[in-house]
């Protein structure tokens, strides 16, 4: 199911479809690691629902919804929330596939 | 709060860099991401004592710190810690010219073993610039509690390069680390062998071109490189670098003619500039993944990231979150208040009797007594007053607010407080040179390098003296015990009439931010990403000595330094008489009329204007101008202080405004050289310099002139 970044609820994982940014935003995110088939995971969302951090290749990243809104990703059937959540765990550890 | 004696003033300078390395030494570059304990190692190896805290951005200047033992001699430099090289913020220019353009003799790469992936990508760019390179995989204790465990040899074979794991905070690998950087440095590992980025092949065959026509004309430090940024367009560095070697590359006719034939063929394969950027990244991150596979690093089963992810879920909370960052803010201030009543009550006493007994002393040896006046009831008492008055408030508010700093709970304020930046075009990171400024608003200022656009640096830098910085709380602190709290009545009061001055300070900063995003900083907010870092147990034996030694007795020192001229400045002013007046009178009656139009007097006006050096001297000055020449013995408490006070007019509406203006005026004079400094501009420094003081004399206007109306 694809689904823009910014969308995925706390606890929910999915992989990088594509990253659709300006040069600048492109490589913040390059910077943390995100490209096409990096796992990413929702841990949290801030108070006002926006920024919201996310589990990257084994550190928490806060990324606005305005940046988050441009990387597409392939959610996680919703059955696997309920199994990972409450963990940061190492659900960033899928081997990604290259693309 | 990054507050130490390298961090503020003119020392910061770090343009002089290279004159601060020693003679003889070997330059050992100390790169790395944020947060991964690199100042922590460097302070380890060299002793000196950088900033450190868990939080990403502390350390955003360079810092030079020597090692010397029976066999090696190095000058360790402290780079600020980036993600890439690739540079898009002051902070990774300053590290990537340092690697480019200071030629280390080798750099060491520090990567977090918890995270290590990501930490490779800029080993790998720092591996394409520096013939010269060590890996040091820290955090190493961390990572087991976490059940990561890496293995060190299979990433050396990996990587090509030398690998040494250590846990700074523990001291442990520093020995084989030295060795190991001594190994490389004289020529043990062969740079062939190291990996090699993966690049598409056309890319791959274009660099290799342009590098061999780079080659047949000079060799530069690393040609591989520059024909790579030459490729990528990298306008801003290629003009650096030609300016560096005195050679204009772009002029070379051969080289201009390869360049674009290598550009057409990419072209050809669909890889545009914008392309080719992306590939470059992309090929860092998937080489990195690469090198970290399965066998490198492993990942046992652990609860130790649930505990930290119950911790943010309650510190980020929708409800808890803001509840949480009130109740902390007022906690410490109620503790500060509390705890630093009694010292302070017993350092005064202590002081104004000695300042007495001083002064029959000397009078009796036959000094005269105008000098022994001058000496001891001017000099002397404000520098009593700023030691009494600073010293124990600050013991006890820096080592607090350290400890929050090194659990690691700074960033969880930016992520909960980013909406409301993002809402005034800000960025979120400047919550964290706001708390910066709570240490010392020259250190936020210099912190605010932390935030990529320009545009949004200058709206945290102009909006940093919005926070009271440790100057300034003494004074709030004293005024509100004197004119809020009932004599008997709790430190809690206090402390809760505190936090809401922080907050109108902080309401403020949002209020200015957004004006200013208006008017003279238009612009949409850029893009944003902050790392929250694990919550780590602070060392809380280290934090209170570092804490106490090289922030509150540095601040401390510097204050005095301003007090005892301030001292001697306001006696004379006092006591220089013409036509039986003295000057002081002179000059408030001057600014009296002004002064009470914002709720104040002159005098009052006069403390905050000779405060420009440094804000912890307002309120001796104040109560030196109202006793005059007298003695300050009948003066003993705060509470009698308070009758001084009153019996020169002051009222509550006087009381609140000197509480808001103390809040929001001129910041002080380090301060302003440091947006200065910071800025490169005398119009944004002065802007730096009006807009809290335009705030400060705007809202106590309405607060005098409400106040009448009741
Ligand atoms: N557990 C553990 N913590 C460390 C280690 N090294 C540094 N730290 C902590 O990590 C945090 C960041 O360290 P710092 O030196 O300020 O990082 P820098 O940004 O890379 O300079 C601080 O809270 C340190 O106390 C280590 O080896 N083990």
């Amino acid at each position: 199911m694809q689904a823009a970044l910014c969308d995925l609820k706390v606890g929910q994982g999915g992989t990088v479809v594509s990253v659709n940014a300006n040069a600048d935003i492109l490589r913040r995110l390059l910077d943390i690691g995100i490209v096409s088939g990096t796992r990413v995971h929702c841990v949290l969302k801030s108070p006002l629902g926006d920024p919201s951090a996310f589990l990257i290749r084994g550190a928490v990243v806060a990324l606005r919804n305005e940046d988050s809104v441009n990387i597409t990703v392939d959610a996680d059937f919703p059955l696997a929330v309920v199994k990972e959540n409450g963990s940061y765990g190492a659900v960033g550890r899928h081997k990604s596939r290259r693309s | 709060m990054g507050l130490t004696v390298q961090s503020v003033g003119i020392k910061a300078a770090e343009a002089d860099i290279k004159e601060k390395i020693p003679k003889g030494a070997k330059v050992i570059a100390l790169a790395g991401n944020p947060n991964v304990g690199k100042s922590t190692l460097f302070n380890k190896l060299t002793g000196l004592k950088q900033h450190t805290g868990n939080w990403p951005g502390k350390t955003v200047t360079n810092a030079v710190g020597e090692y010397k033992n029976k066999e090696n001699h190095f000058a360790f430099v402290d780079i600020p810690g980036t993600y890439s090289l690739i540079a898009h913020s002051a902070e990774e220019e300053v590290a990537r010219d340092f690697l480019v353009f200071g030629e280390p003799d080798l750099a060491v790469v520090v990567c977090d073993a918890t995270c290590l992936e990501r930490n490779l990508n800029l080993v790998l760019q720092v591996s394409e610039i520096c013939p010269k390179v060590v890996v040091c995989v820290n955090l190493l204790d961390e990572a087991a509690k976490k059940g990561i465990f890496v293995d060190l040899e299979l990433l050396s074979k990996n990587l090509g390069l030398p690998v040494v794991g250590t846990s700074a905070q523990k001291g442990a690998g520093l020995d084989n680390l030295i060795e190991v950087i001594s190994k490389t440095e004289s020529g043990d590992f062969l740079a062939s062998k190291r990996v090699k980025v993966d690049y598409p092949e056309v890319m791959e065959k274009a660099i290799s071109e342009l590098e061999a026509k780079l080659n047949s004309i000079s060799s530069f430090f690393n040609n591989r490189w520059i024909a790579i940024r030459l490729l990528e367009n990298d306008i801003a560095f290629i003009t650096k670098l030609e300016s560096h070697f005195g050679f204009c590359l772009k002029e070379n006719p051969e080289l201009l003619k390869t360049l674009e034939k290598v550009k057409k063929e990419l072209l050809e394969a669909k890889i545009d500039e914008s392309a080719f950027k992306k590939y470059l990244v992309s090929g860092l991150v998937l080489t990195a993944e690469a090198i970290c596979d399965e066998k490198t690093v492993k990942f046992k089963n652990s609860d130790y990231k649930r505990r930290d992810l119950k911790i943010d879920k309650f510190v980020t909370g929708r409800v808890t979150g803001p509840i949480c960052m009130l109740m902390l803010l007022a906690v410490i201030f109620w503790i500060t208040i509390s705890a630093a009543n009694y010292p302070s009550a017993l350092l005064w006493e202590f002081f104004s009797f000695l300042e007495a007994k001083l002064f029959e002393f000397s009078v009796s040896l036959g000094i005269p007594t105008v000098l022994a006046d001058m000496l001891f009831h001017g000099v002397l008492r404000v520098l009593l007053w700023v030691v009494s008055v600073m010293l124990p408030p600050m013991a006890i508010f820096f080592p607090m607010f350290t400890l929050l700093e090194d659990f690691g709970y700074l960033p969880r304020i930016a992520f909960n407080l980013d909406r409301g930046f993002k809402g005034c075009s800000a960025c979120g990171k400047q919550a964290l040179t706001m708390c910066m400024g709570f240490g010392c608003n020259a250190a936020g200022i210099t912190g605010c390098r932390i935030i990529d656009s320009r545009r949004e640096r200058l709206i945290a830098i102009i909006t940093n003296s919005f926070v009271p910085c440790n100057g300034r709380f003494p004074t709030l602190i004293a005024i509100i015990t004197m004119f809020f709290i009932s004599s008997g009545a709790s430190g809690f009061v206090s402390a809760l009439i505190l936090t809401a001055v922080i907050l109108l300070g902080i309401g403020t900063t949002f209020l200015v931010s957004k004006i200013l995003a208006l008017t003279l900083l238009k612009g949409a907010p850029s893009s944003f990403t902050l790392e929250l870092p694990p919550y780590r147990k602070p060392q809380i034996g280290s934090v209170i000595v570092r804490s106490i030694f090289d922030r509150t007795v540095f601040v401390l020192l510097r204050a005095m330094s301003v007090a005892a001229p301030a001292g001697l400045v306001i006696w004379l002013l006092a006591n220089l008489k013409i036509n039986d007046l003295s000057l002081l009178s002179y000059i408030s009656e001057f600014l009296d009329p002004f002064g009470r139009a914002i709720g104040m007097d002159g005098v009052i006006l006069l403390g905050f204007i000779l405060g420009f050096p440094a804000n912890e001297i307002v309120i001796p000055i104040i109560i030196m101008a109202y006793v005059g020449g007298g003695t300050l013995t009948e003066y003993s408490s705060l509470f009698e202080l308070k009758n001084l006070l009153i019996s020169n007019g002051w009222t509550v509406t006087t009381a609140i405004c000197v509480i808001v203006f103390s809040l929001m005026h001129w910041p002080c004079s380090t301060t302003v050289l440091t947006a200065k400094k910071e800025t490169g501009s005398l119009y944004w420094s002065f802007i730096t310099f009006i807009t809290p003081t335009i705030c400060g004399i705007l809202l106590c206007f309405i607060i005098n002139n409400l106040s009448k109306l009741f």
